[in-house]
Order: structure tokens, then C-alpha cells, then sequence
């Protein structure tokens, strides 16, 4: 934030006026503000290269209202020369961001949804916005920001064979409560972060907002070169900058040794009500859904297939699995993942956020119960505000699935013939 | 800034997704928005909040996605103004931007109940409660917050910004 806003220190509750790097909106996000920018009086962008715009919300259009935003939109980005990500091209906003390199470690990014945060995996920070601001940020490429404070999070231990980083951000959750980061920054530190793959620190910062923060933020290292590599010509900053101070000033941390942690479910409606799986046996499901920017990545979906393979899911759940991307997508059509899902019964649909905000695909009735590896169970969050959402691992997602009762992956798995 | 208003309450964590639900994001005209209003929690809300009331939120108060689409509800169907225990950092922006007044106050949630009769001081941070004859002080926004407050919204106080530029 000191170096966006031109400053060698910068201090929390302090106020800046940052100069952005990136700034992205999505098709239920983008023509708010778009109507905004055009009232404001300019008629170009600040920079049309640091602008991106992704169509993934409610796409393909489902309905004649979304495809006519849908049409504003690639009007707009053609007009001001944005780089569009259309129907097929790209996937969920926050796979494809950093899968096309739009996020550099150390970037000051900003986007219209409130998950914008999952960047910080990459140490950038990045954090959400609402349309008219980033209308504001197209005409002058500045934001205000408050610095945050920082809340610690020290991870050990190894990870037991199905626990998985949505495990344990739902086990964060529940200990620092749905607003107890409110406006702080949250660092995910430690071994078993340093250990962790890209995708499950995506994970980890992608939920740093259920907790109420600002921004979600792991150090960069050499887990995040391997995976910039070959995505962008754009030169990455030295990390050592970006390393957090041997001296720094916390205002709380936690420490968390993840070898004991079990498969967590948090249960409706909030997300900082979480149970071990094992103890919501008895509740019974009718729709599983693996996908979303929270658990719809290769690794996850590798995850399900492995619980999924050679089974079929039970009779009287619909799941559905959705790559969150296309790159996503081809892989496990390369890997054979796609088939094991068929296979089992569940209906893999192209990469869109779908049923995770209740826009369409695989809405819920009354009374239905879904459990799903997205990111919020709040009332009405899928559908019907009588149905009810549980999130969990795609393990746990996956092995529920199939029994039709919320089950803990490594019990299942233990009892495979 | 003061507003006078009616007070309707919640409780904690009222989430964006109850305040409007994601199946109506593809309206834009704040109107129509406002026609489902808090529908998650109490479909009639619209109805009453046509006389112009003032919130009172718990904790957390708007808490979720980013969509602004909230805001524009709460301020179409009639809403003058929250006043909430804390608010999500996205909601409390968005609110601001869209130029509806928020603040947070500590303690508001025992000091009002539902129908008080209230007086919001948003430049002093004052609170008065004209049913109890009570008042409470909320937070001071910072002088800038104000006045995007006044000129109605961040795109009218940046059109005067980029206009005196």
C-alpha cells in the first residue's frame, strides 16, 4: 500500500489514495458500473490495459436480461479497447485472473466481488469493491484505502489423506468468527502454508472475507514462480520486498497445527458454524455441487474423481461438478476426470459460478438440503431461502454424494472393497 | 447531515444475499430493486419502508458478496439511513458510494427499538432517540466521506472534483 500510494511507510487506520494496478469487474458487477463511468463526464478509461473484464456469473446468458448486459458489456470493452473474457473463453473470475497472468506478486488489485481477495495467494494485495468505485478506478486509476492491521495465522503439521485447505480455512473461520477480521489484512504463514500448492492458498485467501477481512495475503516463493511461469511477460518484483517484517506488529495471531484437523463442514446459515463431518451424519442431501472460485480448480476436482472413481453417486442426489475454468476443464478432460464424473452420474456443466449465488444451475427447492465446496450457506444463498447449504471439502462433498448423507471422506474411504 | 426517520430493526450478520437475494442481479433499474428489498428476511419490507425509515443493524450488518445492487434496494424502497453495531467493509463502501448514509454506533442495537422516533447528526455523530428521549454517539466519518455523502454519491462528488480540476 506504501508503494502504491507513493510512500516509504504507511501505518494502519491510515488513509491512502493508492494508484491501482488492476481493476476487474464480472457480468453482474460490470454494468453498474459502466452506467456509472458513462455520468462521470470522461469518455476513455485511465488505462485500458489495466482493466479486465470477465463474463462468468451468469453465463451462458440465462435469461434475455443477462444477455443483454452481457452485450453491454463486450460493447463497452470493445469501445475502450478492455481485454474481454467471453462464454467459453475463460472460466470463473478468480481462476482466470491469475491463470492469464492478470496477478503480480506485489500488484495493488482491486475488483468488483467481493472474493477479489482470493489474489492474495500470489502476495498481491487485492481486495473487493462494490461497481460505482470501479467506475471511480476506470476514470482515474486511484482508490482511497484505510491500511488494515493484520491478524497472524501460524500453520504446522501435515495434512491428513482427505483434509484438504478448505478443511482448515473452515476451522479458521469458526475460531476468529464470520466479522472477527473486519477490516484487517489476514497472513497465512507458517510450514504447512509453505508446503501448500497454489491452488489450496486460493483457497485459503478466497475465504479470507467470510471472516469480514480486507485482503487474504500468503508470502510469495518459489511455489508461486512455478505457477506464473509461462502465464505473463510482465516482470515479477524481487520477493524479497514483499516478505512480511522479521519486527512486524500483529495485532492477534493464531497458531494451528492442521495433523489432528478432521474434515469440517460449516453449517447453514453462516459460515463460521462449523461441525467435524462425521458429527452431521444423520443429515441427508438431495443436490452435491463441486465447483466454484473457492473449489473448482484441478487439484480439487482430482480430489473428488479420487473419492468418485468406480462408484456411482446415490440415486437420489443430483451433483454437479463444474471446472472453474477452462484450462481446468481441458486438463480433466485430458486426465480422464470428466468420464469418472459421468460415470457416477453427476452432470458436469462448462465453467460458470452457477448454483455457489443462486443465479441458475442447480437452484434449490423448499426443504432441499445441498452440500457444496463453495464459499457462502447464507438463507437463500442457492435458491429457495427454505433450503439450506452446507460447504465443504470437495473430498467431503464428493463422498456425500455418493451415501446421500453428509459423510466424512475418510471413512468412506476406509471402507472401499 | 441530519435525518429524521422511523426505526426499523434487525439483528447480527444480515447478509447481502437476504438484503437481495443473487436471482435478481441481472435488474438494474433501482426501482425494481427495491421491490425485493430485504425480501430474505421479510418480503413485506418494502412495503414498509416507503414512509422512510432508518435501519438498525447488529453486527457484521451486510456481510457477503459486493453486489451494490443492496445498497440501491435499501435506498429505493425508502431507507434513510443505517445505523448498525459494525458493517462489512464492501457494504459500508458501496452504501457511501451509492449515497446512502451509514455509520457505525455501539450500543445502537438496545438503544432503539422497532417505530422510535429518531434523529441522525452524521456531523457531529449524534443520535438521538425522541421516543425515549435517550441519545448515543455513533462514529465521526472522515470529512470527505461526508461530503461524498452530500453531493449525493461518488459519482457526483467526482464530477465536481474532476470539474474544479
Amino acid at each position: 500500500m506504501a508503494k502504491a500510494s507513493g510512500k516509504d511507510l504507511v501505518h494502519p487506520s491510515e488513509i491512502v489514495d493508492a494508484n491501482v494496478d488492476v481493476v476487474m469487474v464480472h457480468d453482474l458487477t460490470g454494468p453498474l458500473a459502466v452506467e456509472a463511468f458513462k455520468k462521470i463526464g470522461v469518455d476513455k478509461v485511465w488505462d485500458n490495459k489495466k482493466i479486465v473484464i470477465i463474463l462468468d456469473h451468469q453465463v451462458p446468458a440465462e435469461s434475455v436480461k443477462a444477455a443483454e448486459l452481457h452485450k453491454m458489456m463486450r460493447k463497452f470493452a470493445k469501445e475502450q479497447g478492455i481485454v474481454l473474457y467471453d462464454v467459453g473463453k475463460g472460466g470463473i473470475c478468480h481462476q482466470v485472473m491469475p491463470e492469464k497472468g492478470h496477478v503480480i506478486p506485489g500488484n495493488l488489485i482491486v475488483g468488483a466481488d467481493s472474493h477479489t481477495c482470493t489474489y492474495g495467494a500470489f502476495g498481491a494485495f487485492a481486495t473487493g469493491i462494490g461497481s460505482t468505485e470501479a467506475a471511480s478506478v476506470f476514470a482515474t486509476g486511484k482508490i482511497w484505502l484505510k491500511v488494515p492491521s493484520t491478524v497472524k495465522i501460524n500453520v504446522k503439521g501435515q495434512f491428513q489423506n482427505y483434509v484438504t485447505p478448505k478443511d482448515l480455512i473452515l476451522h479458521i473461520i469458526s475460531e476468529v468468527g464470520a466479522d472477527g477480521a473486519t477490516y484487517k489484512s489476514v497472513e497465512f504463514t507458517g510450514p504447512a502454508i509453505k508446503n501448500m500448492n497454489m491452488s489450496g492458498r486460493l483457497t485459503l485467501c478466497n475465504m479470507a472475507v467470510e471472516m469480514g477481512a480486507k485482503n487474504g495475503v500468503v508470502e510469495p516463493d518459489e511455489v508461486t514462480t512455478h505457477f506464473l511461469k509461462g502465464r505473463t511477460n510482465k516482470s515479477l518484483p524481487t520477493f524479497d520486498s514483499l516478505k512480511s517484517d522479521p519486527n512486524a506488529k500483529y495485532e492477534k495471531e493464531i497458531d494451528i497445527d492442521v495433523t489432528e484437523l478432521l474434515p469440517q463442514v460449516a453449517v447453514p446459515p453462516c459460515v463460521d458454524n462449523v461441525k467435524a463431518a462425521s458429527e452431521l451424519a444423520n443429515e441427508r442431501i438431495e443436490q452435491a455441487f463441486i465447483g466454484s472460485c473457492t473449489n473448482g480448480r484441478i487439484e480439487d476436482l482430482r480430489l473428488a474423481a479420487q473419492i468418485l472413481k468406480g462408484r456411482t453417486v446415490k440415486e437420489s442426489v443430483r451433483t454437479l461438478v463444474i471446472p472453474a475454468s477452462k484450462e481446468v476443464y481441458s486438463l480433466a478432460l485430458k486426465e480422464g476426470l470428466i468420464e469418472i464424473f459421468t460415470d457416477a452420474g453427476a452432470m458436469v456443466c462448462g465453467s460458470t459460478c452457477g448454483p455457489c449465488l443462486g443465479g441458475h444451475i442447480g437452484l434449490l427447492a423448499a426443504g432441499e438440503t445441498c452440500i457444496s465446496t463453495s464459499n457462502r450457506n447464507f438463507i437463500g444463498r442457492m435458491g429457495s431461502k427454505e433450503a439450506n447449504v452446507f460447504l465443504a471439502s470437495p473430498a467431503t462433498v464428493a463422498a456425500s454424494a455418493v451415501t446421500g448423507k453428509i459423510t466424512d471422506p475418510q471413512t468412506l474411504e476406509a471402507n472401499r472393497k | 447531515m441530519k435525518i429524521h426517520g422511523k426505526a426499523i430493526k434487525f439483528g447480527d450478520n444480515v447478509d447481502t444475499d437476504v438484503i437481495l437475494p443473487g436471482k435478481y442481479l441481472t435488474l438494474i433499474d433501482p426501482s425494481e430493486l427495491a421491490r425485493h428489498a430485504l425480501e430474505g428476511i421479510d418480503p413485506s419490507f418494502p412495503e414498509k419502508a416507503k414512509r422512510g425509515v432508518i435501519i438498525i443493524g447488529g453486527k457484521n450488518f451486510g456481510c457477503g458478496s459486493s453486489r451494490e445492487q443492496a445498497p440501491l434496494a435499501l435506498k429505493y424502497a425508502g431507507v434513510q439511513c443505517v445505523l448498525a453495531e459494525s458493517f462489512a467493509r464492501i457494504f459500508f463502501r458501496n452504501a457511501i458510494n451509492i449515497g446512502l448514509p451509514v455509520v457505525d454506533c455501539k450500543g445502537i442495537s438496545t438503544f432503539a427499538n422497532d417505530n422510535d422516533d429518531l434523529v441522525a447528526d452524521f456531523d457531529l455523530g449524534d443520535i438521538k432517540n425522541l421516543t425515549t428521549r435517550e441519545s448515543i454517539h455513533a462514529s465521526r466519518l472522515p470529512q470527505f466521506i461526508l461530503e461524498i455523502l452530500t453531493d449525493g454519491g461518488l459519482i457526483e462528488n467526482l464530477r465536481k472534483r474532476l470539474k474544479k480540476k
